[in-house]
């Protein structure tokens, strides 16, 4: 019997850098098959291939033996292959029906026949066996419930395969259990399953087969029943370190604690997150996407605010309530995502550079530009950003001279503690190594530096110390010295059960 | 390494003469200017001072609605309830002093009192509560026509009609005219005023923490945010400015036409706002000029008072003032485009 799908040397590039090569993977009829890797492995990437979101540069891809190539989601539905969503893309005012069956209404002539979508919908919850009243609108559901009414949907395309990408993220241990009952079901229809997820033990639960893909190559398939966890994580890290790793912390034991969080807490993304930073260190933050990793930083940066924890700075709580008095407490944030939290487009590099130190530069009221841009040079001088002068406007800067404007900008303001969050994100090798350069430099200075990063080996070439979250706490404090990626790994997946 | 001289920090690629010259400031001006000469060429009656003084007179209070709406665009926001609230305003300062018969000076501040507690009001709504601009603005709009119509009972409220008459003094700001020799000369001193208020406008836009605030948070304000500045307190600071102006725009108006009719003003912020936008002011927030919205309003001051004279009624101002800010918002995109 030919297999339900075949994806052979499938390879994709973008701009230039390649996401995926040579990555092949195979589903059957009736399997439930888990697909892993760590944040950016190119697992997306190959489903958004499999959907019809990108397209492949070269490679194969068969469905039931023959060979298709979808140019939009469309196409990819009408041969059955649907993706059922981590953000669930619904329209919220809407009715469950009306989501269901939008762009596909049953129609009396110019008008949609509601009565018949109505029955339509409730036929499919039949299908699946949950009971969700058709004319309730998206918003009023629970995310379990939204989950439900996205695979009626899946299914309402006479699924063949049904691609979940990290469905269990928002649910709860109920809602799980419930999701698990109507894979197994779907997967006894002979529907093949395509299973994205971080959690261990959800992997074991469901899959019948494992395809782990690293830096964007094919690492290899596993049966679920001959494999475990341990040989599961070293297939996800198993690289070859290419780049140097950091070999002993260069900051003393006792060296002053710059700042202390204590059980800190906010929402279901942070949970009772307790670490110390200490002058000169770099604290590596290693963790998978939703780790909470990024809203812990928000709420010591003020940008948002505890519900309950400490922070202490120099040994004395402070509560941060705004971003403003963050900064004045020497504490500076370089966010994730540059072009939306971090630099002003429209804006050139020298207000850029001089955005949080204005104070500086007014005398009389009046901003002395003259004093302002020759510092944003020199600062910009300093962390070599390629640019043809201060006045030039930064969205015509390349993603690395941006960011390295974000780095001259704290730098001015001569902050005390640096949070970087994801540093060197979407930045090409050559400014990656002068980031690296500068942190360090930093940290040698005597400034402290949180560096929340999903890259390996950017943990291990720069930490000091590595702090590990997974789904909003802290799983484990490591030194550097003997720290591996397999560790780090399985503390990055280690699930603290509620 | 001691101090050195840095040549050209900036990189300018060309002099700020001919950054100048690409701005669309100066395109405003110069379309105002060449407009004008069109209308000279084609309009014998077009030509002359008085035309000029009708030009100024039309163009004192919308160039203050222009320069404050300026701070308010350069947020990101939007103002639509300020020509209600300038004629609320106008109706009520003149209530003051006609039919209160309270000092002049009295009048003038509740004025602008008056203008600034509904621009507090927006900012309030817009800055702290988190209300989209558009929203907050259409209720204090129908709030403060209706506010107006409720004070004045829908009569109409007269401000002194000479600067000779007690209280009257004010419009010497705007309007000296010596009688002599059977003939009046106008003294356009508002004009004075006018440039001076720009000049100082300016500045603070550009020159000041506050104007660089107002315009960092309005290219991106959480960007702005996390760099460490309370982006509401100079979001509400951009309604609070617009406000005074909105006061002093409503006592422009009451200084050189003297009697405000009920429902005066409704209307009045689509020219401010235009003024803005032909200016080079982006709607999208970020980028503004205040000399911009000068050239703006006056540009459309020049179509109002030229169009009668070639022979076209007011009906066609509206008209080609929608196609002109057509042009200017799409060179606007066009020039952001570019940029990419």
């Amino acid at each position: 019997m030919t297999e339900l799908l075949e994806m052979k040397n499938v390879n994709k590039a973008f701009s230039g850098v390649q996401a995926l090569s040579d990555v092949q993977f195979h589903l059957r009829h009736g399997e439930v098959h888990a697909f892993m890797g760590e944040n950016g492995a190119g697992k997306s990437t190959l489903m958004k291939i499999l959907t019809g979101v990108y397209q492949r540069d070269t490679g194969e891809v068969l469905l039931e033996g023959k060979a298709v190539e979808y140019a939009n989601t469309a196409e990819a539905m009408a041969d059955g292959v649907v993706i059922v969503h981590q953000e669930l893309n619904m329209m919220g005012d809407l009715t469950v029906y009306e989501n269901i069956f939008i762009g596909r209404e049953s129609m009396n002539g110019f008008l949609i026949n509601d009565r018949d979508n109505v029955k339509r919908a409730r036929e499919l919850f039949d299908v699946i066996g949950v009971s969700i009243d058709p004319y309730a609108k998206v918003d009023s559901l629970t995310v379990g419930q939204q989950q439900m009414v996205e695979i009626a949907k899946a299914v309402s395309h006479d699924a063949k395969i049904v691609v979940f990408d990290e469905p269990t993220s928002a649910l709860t241990q109920t809602e799980i259990n419930e999701l698990f009952t109507i894979i197994n079901d779907l997967k006894s229809k002979g529907i093949g399953i395509i299973y994205i997820t971080h959690r261990m033990d959800e992997v074991f639960q469901i899959s019948d087969r494992i395809t782990v893909l690293r830096d964007g190559e094919y690492v290899g398939t596993v049966n679920t029943a001959n494999t475990d966890k341990d040989e599961l994580i070293s297939m996800m890290v198993g690289r070859e370190l290419t780049e140097e790793v950091k070999l002993a912390s260069q900051v003393d034991d006792d060296a002053e604690v710059v700042l202390e969080v204590e059980h800190l807490s906010a929402g279901r993304m942070v949970k009772d997150v307790s670490f110390k930073l200490r002058k000169g260190e770099i604290l590596g933050v290693s963790g998978l996407m939703g780790a909470g990793r990024t809203e812990m930083a928000r709420l010591i940066y003020g940008a948002e605010q505890p519900e309950s924890g400490t922070i202490k700075l120099h040994g004395e709580e402070v509560k941060i309530k705004t971003t403003e008095e963050a900064v004045a407490m020497g504490i500076g944030y370089l966010s994730e995502d540059r072009r939306r939290y971090g630099v002003l487009v429209d804006k050139n590099v020298a207000e850029n550079t001089v955005l949080a130190s204005i104070d500086k530069y007014v005398s009389s009221g009046l901003i002395n530009d003259t004093r302002a841009n020759a510092d944003a040079l020199e600062y910009n001088e300093m962390v070599k950003t390629k640019m043809t002068g201060v006045g030039q406007v930064v969205r015509t800067l390349s993603g690395g001279n941006q960011q390295k404007v974000i780095v001259a900008k704290w730098l001015l303001r001569d902050s005390e503690i640096l949070i970087f969050d994801e540093p060197t994100r979407g930045i090409d090798v050559g400014a990656k190594a002068e980031i690296y350069e500068i942190m360090q430099e930093l940290a040698d200075e005597g400034k402290s530096i949180i560096m929340i990063s999903s890259e390996m080996q950017e943990i291990l070439r720069m930490s000091d110390r590595i702090v590990v979250m997974c789904e909003g706490n802290v799983t484990a404090t490591l030194p550097i010295e003997g720290a591996t990626q397999e560790e780090i790994l399985s503390y990055a997946m280690m699930r603290k059960e509620v | 390494m001691g101090k050195r001289t840095i040549q050209n920090p900036i990189g300018r690629k060309d002099s700020r003469f001919v950054e100048m010259v690409k701005s669309q400031q100066f395109i405003a001006a110069a379309a105002m200017i060449v407009l004008y000469f069109v209308f000279w060429i084609f309009a014998p009656t077009f030509r002359g001072v008085n035309v000029i003084t009708q030009i100024l007179n039309s163009s004192y209070y919308l160039a203050f609605l222009g320069i404050g709406v300026t701070f308010v665009i350069a947020t990101g926001g939007i103002d639509l309830s300020l020509g209600t609230v300038m004629g609320c305003a106008a109706l009520l300062g003149g209530r003051l002093y006609s039919v209160n018969g309270l000092p002049m000076i009295v009048a003038l501040l509740g004025t602008v009192l008056i203008a600034v507690v509904f621009s507090a009001i927006n900012g309030y709504l817009i800055a702290f509560i988190r209300l989209p601009a558009f929203v907050a603005t259409l209720g204090t709009q129908m709030m403060a026509s209706g506010f107006g119509q409720i004070i004045s009972n829908l009569e109409k409220t007269n401000w002194p009609a000479r600067a000779s008459e007690p209280g009257g003094a004010f419009k010497n700001a705007f309007q000296i005219t010596i009688s002599g020799e059977g003939k009046n000369v106008n003294i356009p001193t508002g004009l004075i005023l006018l440039l001076i208020i720009v000049v100082i406008m300016s500045v603070i836009l550009t020159k000041t923490k506050l104007g660089r605030y107002i315009l960092s948070l309005g290219s991106n304000y959480e960007a702005t945010r996390l760099s460490g500045i309370n982006v509401r307190k100079y979001q509400f600071y951009a309604y609070i400015i617009n406000g005074v102006f909105v006061g002093l725009a409503a006592i422009a108006y009451a200084a050189i036409y003297t009697s405000i009719t009920a429902g005066f003003g409704a209307g009045q912020e689509t020219n401010a706002i235009a003024g803005a936008v032909i200016g080079g002011t982006s709607l999208a927030g970020g980028i503004a000029s205040i000399w911009g919205s000068l050239f703006g309003v006056v540009m459309m001051s020049v179509l109002k008072a030229g169009l009668p004279k070639i022979g076209l009624q007011s009906q066609w101002q509206l008209f080609l003032t929608g196609i002109i800010i057509l042009v200017a918002v799409i060179i606007d995109v066009r020039r952001n485009k570019v940029s990419n």
